[in-house]
């Protein structure tokens, strides 16, 4: 381990772009605003840049501590920062991705009142992502792990003028705090077995302790607590009910928050503890499990949503599902390399949507766009390289992180890759529906009028009263084109098992079980799964293309004659009700029985009160003994002195 | 004793007076048997003789007649009286059952002649004494002033114009 | 003839007690003040024979000057209850309430 004392400027330097915007950005000019939230953005990155290149395997992993904070005992934390080849990937996708969509934000937001509001929170976001992705002991990394959560409260209820919007960003924030909660007592279980919360320690700890192959035991325990926590972070069953709310957001948010970095955070932080995992293998099945589970159930949910930003939003839980399915059989380099893939191409589907959003004036609903070809052509052309790459068409991005995860899953189980197959299949099906939808056929929008803008200020929108549908300015294409290019040239980086063996220091024993399944069936069967994926791709493209350029009454033919079965999946199975009752509800009320009538005003109101009432009774009866009447004075008198004659009297006869 | 508690059985004032007086009486002459005899001679010409004139004539002045039965205060019956009670009855019995360790008093013990008490308090209690003149004098115009009717004192200084 | 010490005590605080029952029970402010005169004789009976007991004449002289206090202040005492007579017209103490809260 080599110090590097440049570590802790990555997160830094945003986080003073978030202060100087947010204390000063009030009365400054928006070209100020911007000027200060790219160049410390920017700066970030280019640093990032610059540690990668002088990155040297041989000499990583690299640290730097920065200042002491728990001296406890033996026990003892830091805030340390930490660059291993893991922490090196994520780096570059949350620098690189955020930067983008910093440039994104600026086209998209520069309307709005609020502008030195949103740059100040994005920069705020990328310190406390970097942290998390940067440090050196799970304490940081919670520290950047609630923070995120922060971040995404007030990016996601940014307009918060808005009823639907304040409540969504309350949801992600509770749901989180849920599976943070998870986290944290993993963190004591750590603490208590292993004595310390440092990478290095606790792992070194955990390579000591046999496999846990006969039944639970801790590390089973750590590994289902640490899962909760990932879960709620990324958006994974049963936690996964924030991030559809959470497209209240204006799109830049969810491009970041949503697509890129955040939801990511659980993925990175199981491959991160893969020594653990690897040691409990009934965790591993429950991660895997809860992988394939929310992959084919979100992606179900997605084939019937109207709202564009929603269809991406159960898209992105869909694939957050393959990274957990990829780190629940071992494959954590595999699960990496699509998180990083899914950087790319869901990024730009969203800032693509964002664009159509905009360039439509602010109409969010599908069933309204259509025709948009023509008069969005850049944005046309890069949201369908991004369609291409997440149905796993080769030669793009997604295709080689995909399959990847396939190969893994099926020499674990065939039920994980059957499952994946299908939900690949749902997933061409939902993603051409919504470009034939959005792009294809006739304009079928209100046409517009200057009417359209008030309930379109309540999206994000700039009220165009010229023409219809208009394409963006370059300020936001210039992000697309970049993430496109990346979403075609990203998945060579893994060409040949190359990023595995990148990875490898990292994932130790992962990198064996690699060798081993690859080795195991034969190139022959990974050919004939490969074939198996991209015909599954082409056919939910066929399917797509029938049912919404072809024929597209069809759709709402069969949506009839389903009944019962299309309206539980419309509405999102019923699942947010189902919490409502379960969970909500009793805690509501029993908040309002228990905390507030009988805590609050029962006993601390009451305390209060009854002390003044009290004090005012005893004052009434001792204001009898001022009477005025002589006798009663002289008899208190005479009792008194009886009192001290009698404790006189027992004094002098008890010695 | 006997007059002591007939003061309080008694419901005129005037009888209550005399039957202090009876007390005073008999206590000047338990001070005799204890041969305090200036101790005696002073209380009969002090005591009875001229406060206890001072509490008839007042009585008459005003006309007390018989007690008038009225609201009395509740904790003067029921705590002071049965305080009170206790009290001596603890006291009492306390002198009571230590009276083995008291010594005994004679007739006549101490003979509290007027030449010695002179002595006493001209020498060790000098202060004292001057002290209770100094007091006698303050009481004499407190009560004169107290005693007399609102015109009489403000009538005075009409009289110096 | 020798007699017990305790007797005189005894005597004295029965006097003392009376003087005290006086005080609580009677009504008229008059025969009150006379209860208090009762209380100091008991006082002075006390002195005078504690004085006898120890051969010490300066118990003698302090009963002297506890009945010269006794006069002053009878004296004054009188004269107040003239002026509250004159005022609230009654000789009961439960009426001279103007103590009251």
């Amino acid at each position: 381990m080599t110090p590097n004392p440049y570590l802790w400027l990555v997160p830094i330097l945003p986080l003073a772009g978030a202060a100087i915007n947010g204390f000063l950005g009030r009365r400054s000019s928006k070209t100020a605003i911007t000027a200060i939230a790219l160049v410390f953005c920017g700066a970030s990155f280019l640093l990032a840049l610059v540690l990668a290149a002088g990155f040297r395997s041989a000499s990583a992993p690299y640290y730097f501590d920065l200042a002491h904070w728990i001296r406890s005992g033996t026990f003892q934390v830091d805030f340390s920062f930490y660059l291993d080849q893991l922490s090196l990937v994520m780096l570059l996708v949350v620098t690189g991705v955020g930067f983008l969509i910093h440039i994104y934000s600026i086209g998209y937001m520069w309307e709005d009142d609020g502008f030195y509001r949103f740059m100040a929170y994005l920069n705020l976001f990328m310190f406390f992502m970097l942290t998390l992705v940067l440090a050196k002991n799970y304490l940081v990394m919670f520290i950047g792990w609630e923070g995120v959560g922060l971040a995404s409260y007030l990016l996601v209820g940014f307009w918060f003028t808005k009823n639907s919007a304040a409540s969504a960003g309350k949801k992600a924030f509770l749901v989180n705090r849920i599976g943070d909660f998870g986290f944290l007592i993993a963190l004591f279980l750590m603490i208590k077995h292993f004595g310390s919360l440092d990478f290095a320690h606790v792992f070194a700890a955990v390579r000591t302790l046999p496999a846990e192959t006969a039944g639970a035991g801790l590390l089973t325990a750590i590994g289902l607590l640490l899962m909760v926590g990932a879960a709620g972070k990324s958006a994974q069953i049963p936690l996964y009910v924030w991030l559809p709310d959470a497209m209240e957001g204006p799109t830049p948010v969810s491009a970041l928050i949503h697509a890129a970095t955040m939801v990511t955070a659980g993925v990175y932080m199981v491959s991160r503890s893969s020594a653990i995992f690897e040691r409990a293998p009934m965790a591993m099945t429950v991660v895997a499990t809860i992988g394939t589970l929310t992959a084919f159930f979100a992606a179900t949910i997605g084939i019937a949503q109207t709202d564009i930003k929603k269809v991406l939003a159960y898209s992105t839980v869909s694939q957050l599902g393959y990274m957990f399915i990829a780190c629940g059989v071992g494959a954590f380099s595999a699960g990496i390399f699509h998180l990083m893939t899914h950087a790319f191409f869901k990024g730009l589907l969203f800032l693509a949507a964002g664009s159509v959003i905009h360039g439509v004036g602010g109409e969010q609903d599908m069933r309204k766009m259509g025709g948009l070809r023509q008069s969005m052509p850049w944005t046309f052309a890069t949201m369908a390289i991004a369609t291409l790459a997440i149905t796993g068409i080769p030669p793009l991005a997604g295709f080689w992180s995909k399959d990847e995860i396939l190969w893994q899953a099926y020499g674990a189980s065939w039920i994980y890759w059957l499952i994946g197959v299908i939900t690949a299949f749902i997933t061409s099906f939902y993603m051409f529906r919504l470009m034939y939808m959005t792009f294809g056929g006739d304009y079928r929008g209100a046409s517009p009028q200057p009417a359209h803008a008030p309930d379109a200020h309540a999206h994000d929108d700039h009220g165009h009263g010229h023409g219809g549908p208009h394409e963006s300015p370059w300020v936001m294409l210039g992000p697309l084109v970049v993430l496109a290019f990346l979403s075609l040239v990203g998945g060579f980086v893994g060409y040949g098992n190359r990023f595995e063996h990148f990875l490898a220091p990292v994932f130790q024993q992962g990198a064996a079980m690699v060798e081993e399944t690859s080795s195991d069936s034969g190139k022959g069967t990974e050919t004939l799964l490969m074939g198996v994926s991209i015909s599954v791709a082409a056919l939910g493209w066929l399917l797509a293309y029938l049912l919404y350029s072809r024929r597209p009454q069809l759709p709402a033919r069969i949506a009839a004659s389903l009944g019962g079965l299309y309206q539980a999946v419309v509405h999102k199975y019923y699942i947010d009700e189902l919490y409502a009752v379960l969970f909500v509800k009793p805690l509501i009320d029993g908040s309002t029985a228990i905390l507030w009538h009988g805590v609050d005003q029962g006993v601390i109101d009451a305390t209060v009160n009854n002390t003044a009432t009290a004090a005012r009774e005893v004052s009434d009866q001792a204001r009898h003994m001022q009477s005025g009447n002589l006798r009663s004075y002289a008899g208190w008198v005479a009792a008194g002195g009886a009192v001290v004659i009698a404790y006189m009297v027992w004094m002098g006869v008890t010695h | 004793m006997a007059g002591a508690v007939n003061l309080l059985v008694q419901s005129h004032p005037i009888n209550s007076a005399l039957s202090l007086i009876v007390v005073m009486a008999s206590l000047a002459a338990e001070y005799l048997l204890l041969g305090a005899e200036f101790v005696a001679a002073v209380q009969v010409i002090v005591y009875a003789g001229a406060i206890m004139v001072l509490f008839l004539i007042t009585i008459m002045l005003l006309n007390a007649g018989k007690e008038v039965r009225s609201k009395g205060s509740h904790v003067a019956t029921l705590l002071g009286v049965p305080g009170v009670t206790i009290g001596a009855l603890l006291v009492g019995w306390t002198l009571v059952g230590r009276s083995s360790t008291t010594q005994l008093v004679s007739i006549g013990a101490l003979w509290g002649d007027p030449k010695s008490i002179a002595r006493l308090l001209f020498h060790d209690f000098l202060l004292p004494f001057e002290v209770t003149s100094v007091l006698i004098l303050i009481a004499i115009m407190g009560a004169v002033v107290l005693a007399s009717r609102p015109e009489a004192i403000a009538r005075d200084p009409r009289k110096d114009q | 003839m020798e007699i017990p010490l305790s007797y005189y005590l005894v005597l004295s605080g029965i006097l003392f007690t009376c003087g005290v029952l006086g005080f609580l029970i009677k009504r008229n402010i008059i025969t009150i003040f006379m209860s208090i005169e009762l209380m100091l004789n008991g006082v002075n009976l006390s002195f005078v024979a504690y004085a006898a007991h120890w051969h010490a004449l300066s118990g003698q002289v302090f009963v002297f000057f506890v009945m010269v206090v006794a006069a002053a202040e009878s004296a004054v005492g009188l004269a107040i209850i003239i002026a509250v007579y004159r005022t609230r017209e009654t000789l009961n103490v439960d009426q001279v309430n103007l103590l009251k809260l």
